[in-house]
């Protein structure tokens, strides 16, 4: 995740490419995350999928990564921005070493989700609860990057609600109206993540801005 | 005192206490530690290996009862898995059948048709067995494993596998268990190879032997065909199993079968890891790669950057591996999957500390003992590591109270992994740091002591403005001095890994002895049966060997315990099942010759052993039932004999049988047989490994940016804000360097000369301050107007025009500090030519017994290498004065020219150049003015010209002044001297470098226009340079032409550039470099006015141009630094600076180039194009670029920072660095 950062800074020349190649690079790992985490949610059927797409090699159906895709890209250029709006740039611990831990981190969060067994659900929402809010105090501290958790987040729960609702996908034993109620707090702890590499891979296009308002 | 800060200086003291010790004995301490991670992973022997197969453990049949599902107590040897009733029991009755005795008259295939065909009627006798007694009627049916539908995807499987009813698996399947199908199945080998393919084989699981030991093929010498039937039942019982094996036993009588019958074998599967888990689990470790990458990237600044990331991955690692041990060790198993928990593990545990602890030491000052620095970078952590660690320590507690299983173990292992971890970072990791460090300081000395070898050590003395300059710090070369071992470490990081792969065949090595390693434990763990399967290979080869009756190799769990001391009782115990055999009447004929041998060895005993290790849990498989992490009971086996007589094997062959060719190469084919599995399984190895290198390969490949020092790599200049690993808060040892400041003028810096030993700069006000670029001291203010010149006007009223010299030398001696060595060549001259003082002076020392004529003394130099025992003039006359009432006269500046009316200071000064002690200033008006440096006096005027003067070149003695309107100016600086003595400040230093004339007071120097180049340039000309008896001017109207400075005649007009010119080089060795606004920069030959080269570097203009002996460094607009191959014009590297870091350049030796930026200059290497040091001039970072920079003969470079001047010598750091 990320890796790609640091060689791809020669064609970074005009914004827009750099916007686009920060776009594609977020789709990509969160198409990658999606894939993998999806996988272990299969694993131990918790979410079911139709059973013909079973069998795919996605092990999910089709449409789930490019929607993470989409949304880590959204998020990842999404932080930044807010950042650079806000006038309060990101400058706690911005190496890609700790963006790796972040990541771990994350998928470690929805490790424990979907293989460690819990006496009850109330119990795992709390703890991933306060795994998502660890995650966060570790790798972000900025109030920006809470508040939009949250309210992604949020979002995202009511979106998997009606996807639900509708009938295109299930939990096996939903306990918060449709769904699990830990899913608010994966989704936290991804936006958290996505952010993360967003502000990081930001770093290269923010030199690149100073470059260019100094040629002007 | 707080409690906290008690706290905190006792922390901050035991760790300085802690440091010193682990620096006074690294190589104990290591012993120490290495011998307690090794006790700590003593225990981790006993936890299977990866890799290994199920694990055993074997009980008594008679004994038997089903383990209850609690743990009771300590029962020793009982594994922890042994809980619960098993999966399933298994029956196998083996059977081994043979058609005796052999006649000649029968074909192959009857081989095993008859014997096959037996097991139908043996199959109904198990079916159809029932056991009553008082507790009731049981049959087979009652205690079998109920079996439902086969697993959705193995719908081929119908045929051979039951399906609702009871798992019982024979030969028989193949043929719906019918007879008839049987004997009407023309060819049964086609029948059994249909599914060959599978894996594991049918074959096998329907046979219940491995293949090849079944004796069904058209190759079987020994004539003995054996086979299994494997009843599957769900409950045991004794009873029901006793009966039938008397019945089985009654009816078909093994003669010679010694087998035990007393032991049950409990197998416990592994959990299994598909490829869908081991798609989450590679990503979390390529995720932990990636974070350990990134981690030890950091490591900077230390003797080997390697062996620092290694220790920190060992200390980690270690750590790991010995919570886990210290876990086993108190009885804490792991039940958790370790290879998932592991990464998580490593990045809770992490490598921050061992980061910060690096750090912290190496930013302490370098030149502290390598003990006191540990000590001292220990101390200064220690409060921030206790932090962490409390803290960690806090949220392990927390995670331990949601009191779920998984998670408290997690904890329980996180703690034991911190407290470990935290150890060894103390312990190992802060000695081999220690270690590290002190190699480096050995390099350094070593690297050092020729260089200051042959230096006296430098004078102490108080007054430092008037003695000799202080002995120059080594020359500037001694930073280029790179031992070739260091040069190797600088190289880029891929080659050096590909270097050091390469020099000492790591990989090869490494791979090799893991392997042997690998296969050496698992032969002695035997996991998978190797040894028995040799074993089997051997007794293939001798029939009557019975190589296996050792006793199978002790597994690695539990079995060894029960294994070891059971044979030789058992058999005792148990003898061989009666020797009355019910006799068969088949077999009641005495066996010919060639009877072919029914034999029961030990590895028959335990015949199961032989499958595959998959072979159990495939089957269950079929049926949805996983295996994993349960057991299943292997009941003794039920041997059976049959011996068929040839008759019947003739009564049942298939009209077909005897069609079929006899076999023709049936030796070759067996051993090709077995011969391709090993290949297969040496081919699987080989792809695997190819793969593996491959799969690092990619993942360096991806990992490592790939380019070194190209086009685009960002080295962040570092704000004072955020230093280097911002986030730990520590900054590089900056207090190697500290800038001098310069400071005096009011207004910012706007010309800036030195001649290594005097240093003139002007400010916009346009005063001009003269300094000595050793100490930094003003030496002289010149104010651009006002108070000096009502001075001056005061002085030429009292004394005449022609005692003026005498008097301004004098005034110099006596007031201004000044330049020790010019200064006491200059008395001298004046007293030769001045005997006669005037009035005015009586009461000045008599200095002439100061006089020392004897100039041979003075060691030749030159002004950029001053002597080093410089002649100690100025004391002398610090002391005559001191006996001597100073008098305090101010200045005294005389006009030598004619010009009767006071220059306007109203004009600014744009140019300025400084040679000897004159300086040359031309000003917005067009006036050329030459003044005193020493003095501060204004020794001469020219105002031919009325156009601004851009640009001033001074060489030798003469000026070149470049106009704004495109013309150029030559002046010739004449001295008058009465004896026509003309000094030499030094002898000549470098090469052809002519020196510069020391003009001493009383000289009449006069500044005279020799010759004036009208039209020189269309447009304004912006960049004047010369050298090597030429004078190049570069203009706005894109050309570049070349003078002579003798008799000011153009040689050469260049034409390239399709901008005007901005930046120019030219130096001694004739080569000019020229950069334009068109981004472009050529090469000249100046000899022939040809182009050598011609590059497109920059986006915007060329700002700054330097050369070195083997490349070209150009700044832009575009805040990059390009590094060109000067022979070839190709372009090495570039380094992107942050914006606004200003265009000014300097080398200050062949591999050092210093650039300045927003506050600050930075050093880079050359060579590579790292970021050596960043030196912060100033407290507040922002808002002030260095825009001027000169680089001083003596390393020290001088550059404008505001309103200050800042005088940085070049850091021993970076000699360090080197």
């Amino acid at each position: 995740a990320g890796k790609g950062g640091e060689p791809l800074i020669y064609i970074m020349y005009n914004r827009t490419t750099n916007l686009l190649i920060r776009g594609a690079l977020l789709f990509s790992v969160g198409v990658f995350l999606a894939l993998v985490l999806n996988l272990l949610q299969v694993q131990r059927n918790v979410t079911l999928f139709p059973p013909d797409v079973i069998s795919s090699i996605f092990s999910s159906a089709w449409w789930v990564p490019p929607c993470c895709g989409t949304a880590s890209a959204m998020i990842g250029l999404l932080y930044p921005c807010i950042d650079s709006h806000l006038g309060e740039p990101h400058k706690f611990k911005r190496e890609w070493s700790s963006v790796m831990r972040c990541v771990a981190v994350f998928v470690g969060i929805n490790h424990a989700s979907a293989k460690v067994d819990f006496a009850n659900n109330v119990q795992l929402s709390l703890t991933l609860a306060a795994l998502s809010v660890g995650l966060w105090w570790t790798f972000d501290r900025s109030r920006s990057g809470f508040g939009l958790g949250v309210s992604i987040a949020l979002l995202a729960t009511l979106a998997t609600q009606l996807l639900v609702y509708n009938g295109v996908f299930q939990y096996t034993s939903p306990d918060f109206l449709y769904i699990r109620s830990w899913l608010p707090c994966i989704f936290f702890a991804g936006v958290i993540t996505m952010g993360n590499i967003g502000r990081q891979l930001a770093l290269y296009e923010y030199k690149f801005i100073q470059e260019k308002t100094h040629q002007d | 005192m707080t409690l906290r800060e008690q706290l905190r200086e006792k922390i901050s003291a035991a760790f300085y206490r802690h440091g010193l010790l682990c620096a006074s004995y690294p190589v104990p301490i290591i012993l120490f530690t290495s011998a307690s991670i090794l006790t700590c992973c003593y225990p981790l022997l006993r936890l299977p290996l990866p890799g290994t197969g199920p694990v055993e453990f074997t009980t008594g049949v008679r004994d038997y009862s089903v383990p209850s599902h609690e743990p009771q107590g300590d029962l020793g040897e009982r594994p922890d898995w042994y809980r619960g009733p098993p999966v399933a029991y298994i029956q196998q009755v083996l059977v081994k059948a043979a058609v005796s005795p052999w006649d000649s008259s029968l074909v192959t295939v009857d081989v095993f048709r008859s014997p096959l065909g037996r097991a139908f009627s043996l199959l109904e006798e198990i079916r159809n067995h029932v056991h009553s007694d008082s507790s009731g009627v049981r049959s087979l049916e009652t205690l079998c494993l109920q079996v439902t539908d086969l697993f959705p995807g193995l719908r081929r499987m119908q045929s051979v596998l039951p399906e609702h009813g009871c798992l019982l698996v024979s030969p028989g399947n193949y043929w719906q268990n019918q007879r008839e199908l049987f004997d009407s199945d023309p060819d049964l080998l086609k029948t059994i190879q249909k599914h060959e393919p599978q894996r594991p084989a049918h074959l096998d699981l329907l046979f219940g032997v491995p293949g090849k030991y079944t004796g069904v093929s058209h190759y079987n010498k020994k004539k003995v065909v054996t086979y299994t039937m494997t009843l599957v039942l769900s409950r045991y019982d004794a009873r029901f199993l006793g009966s039938l094996r008397a019945r089985l036993k009654q009816l078909h009588p093994s003669a010679n079968c010694s087998l035990r019958d007393d032991h049950m074998v409990h197998v416990h599967f592994k959990e299994e890891i598909g490829i869908a888990e081991l798609i989450p689990l590679v990503t979390t470790y390529i995720i932990l790669f990636a974070y350990i990458y990134f981690s030890t990237r950091k490591i900077d600044m230390v003797k080997s950057k390697w062996g620092l990331a290694l220790a920190a991955v060992v200390t980690v690692l270690s750590s790991l591996l010995m919570s886990v041990g210290l876990c086993t060790l108190f009885g804490l198993t792991p039940t958790l999957n370790g290879g998932e928990i592991f990464p998580y593990l490593v990045v809770v545990i992490g490598l921050e500390n061992v980061l910060v602890l690096t750090k912290s030491v190496v930013s302490t000052p370098v030149d502290l003992e390598v003990k006191l620095r540990i000590a001292q970078g220990l101390s200064n952590e220690s409060w921030s590591i206790m932090k962490n660690m409390a803290t960690e320590l806090c949220i392990i507690l927390i995670g331990y109270f949601t009191l779920v299983p998984a998670i408290q173990e997690f904890c329980l292992f996180a703690v034991v992994g911190l407290v470990s971890d935290f150890f060894l970072q103390m312990f190992f990791f802060t000695t081999v740091l220690s270690i590290d460090i002190r190699r480096m300081e050995l390099a350094d000395l070593n690297r050092r002591l020729p260089a200051e070898a042959g230096l006296p050590p430098p004078k102490p003395g108080p007054l430092r403005t008037r003695e000799a300059p202080p002995p120059p710090r080594p020359s500037p070369h001694t930073i280029t001095l790179q031992t070739p071992a260091f040069r190797n470490l600088r190289l880029p990081k891929r080659l050096r890994v590909v270097y050091f792969l390469a020099r000492t065949r790591l990989a090869q090595r490494i791979i090799m002895v893991g392997t042997v390693i690998w296969i050496g434990i698992l032969v002695y763990t035997d996991p998978a049966g190797i040894r028995t399967y040799l074993a089997a290979q051997v007794s293939d080869q001798s029939p009557l060997g019975d190589p296996g009756g050792g006793g199978l190799p002790p597994h690695l769990g539990v079995a060894p315990v029960f294994r070891g001391g059971d044979p030789t009782s058992t058999l005792g115990i148990n003898p061989a099942p009666a020797p009355t055999p019910i006799p068969d009447n088949q077999s009641q004929e005495a066996p010919p010759p060639s009877v072919p041998q029914i034999t029961w060895g030990a590895e028959d005993e335990e015949g199961w052993r032989r499958l595959s290790f998959r072979h159990w849990p495939s089957l269950f498989s079929y049926y949805n039932i996983t295996l994993a992490k349960r057991y299943i009971s292997i009941l003794p086996v039920i041997p059976v004999t049959v011996h068929l007589s040839p008759q019947e094997a003739i009564e049942t062959r298939h009209p077909q049988d005897t069609k079929h060719p006899p076999p023709s190469i049936p030796k070759v084919a067996a051993d090709i047989q077995t011969d391709l599995t090993l290949y297969k399984v040496a081919a699987l190895g080989l792809a695997a490994g190819v793969l593996l290198v491959l799969l690092l390969f990619c993942l360096y490949r991806v990992l490592c940016p790939r380019n070194y020092g190209q086009n685009g790599v960002t080295h962040g200049r570092r704000r004072r804000g955020d230093l280097p690993c911002d986030d730990y808060g520590y900054s590089p040892p900056v207090s190697e360097i500290s800038p001098l400041l310069l400071r005096g003028h009011s207004m910012d810096i706007e010309c800036l000369a030195s001649d290594g030993m005097l240093l003139a700069s002007c400010c916009l006000a346009g005063q001009i301050r003269v300094w000595d670029a050793q100490t930094g001291d003003c030496l002289t203010v010149i104010p651009n107007h006002g108070g000096c010149w009502e001075q001056r006007d005061g002085w030429e009223s009292v004394s005449g025009a022609a005692e003026t010299e005498c008097l301004g030398s004098e005034a110099h001696g006596s007031s201004i500090s000044g330049d020790g060595l010019s200064e006491g060549e200059g008395y001298p001259l004046r007293r030769r030519t001045a005997p006669s003082r005037p009035t005015l002076f009586t009461d000045q020392p008599d200095l002439t017994p100061l006089i020392d004529t004897n100039f041979a003394d003075q060691p030749p130099s030159h002004l950029c290498t001053p002597p080093r025992e410089g002649f100690d003039f100025g004391g002398l006359v610090e002391r005559a004065y001191m006996e001597h009432e100073p008098p305090s006269p101010s200045a005294y500046p005389s006009p030598s020219s004619a010009s009767s009316s006071p220059p306007s200071g109203a004009h600014s000064v744009w140019a300025m150049e400084l040679r000897g002690n004159l300086i040359a200033a031309g000003r917005s008006s067009g006036k050329l003015e030459l003044w005193d440096a020493v003095e501060g006096s204004l020794r001469c005027i020219n105002e031919d010209g009325v156009s601004g003067i851009t640009a001033l070149a001074f060489l030798n003695n003469r000026i070149v002044a470049a106009r704004l309107n495109g013309s150029l100016d030559f002046f010739t600086v004449e001295i008058n001297k009465p004896l026509g003595l003309l000094q030499y400040r030094g002898a000549p230093g470098r090469g052809s470098m002519p020196p510069s004339p020391c003009y001493s007071s009383e000289d009449v120097i006069s500044c005279q226009l020799t010759r004036s180049v009208q039209c020189a340039h269309q447009k304004p000309i912006t960049v004047l340079r010369a050298a090597a008896g030429r004078v190049v001017a570069g203009s706005q109207d894109h050309t570049v032409r070349v003078y002579r400075l003798e008799d000011s005649c153009c040689l050469f007009t260049l034409q390239g550039h399709s901008g005007g010119i901005t930046a120019i080089y030219i130096d001694q060795t004739m080569v000019l470099a020229s950069g334009g606004q068109d981004g472009a920069i050529c090469l000249w030959d100046v000899l022939t006015g040809s182009r050598v080269s011609h590059v497109y570097g920059h986006r915007g203009d060329v700002t700054s141009l330097v050369c070195t002996t083997s490349c070209v460094i150009s700044s832009g607009l575009d805040d990059l630094i390009c590094i060109w191959d000067r022979s070839t014009g190709i372009k090495l590297y570039s380094i992107q600076q942050e914006v606004g870091c200003g265009a000014s350049l300097g080398v200050i030796s062949e591999s050092l180039l210093v650039t300045g930026g927003q506050g600050c200059v930075s050093f880079w290497d050359l060579n590579f194009g790292d970021l050596l040091q960043t030196v912060y001039l100033g407290q507040s970072s922002d808002g002030q670029g260095v825009r001027q920079l000169l680089v001083l003969d003596n390393a020290a470079i001088i550059c404008d920072f505001g309103s200050e001047l800042s005088l940085v010598y070049v850091p021993s750091v970076l000699e360090k660095l080197d």
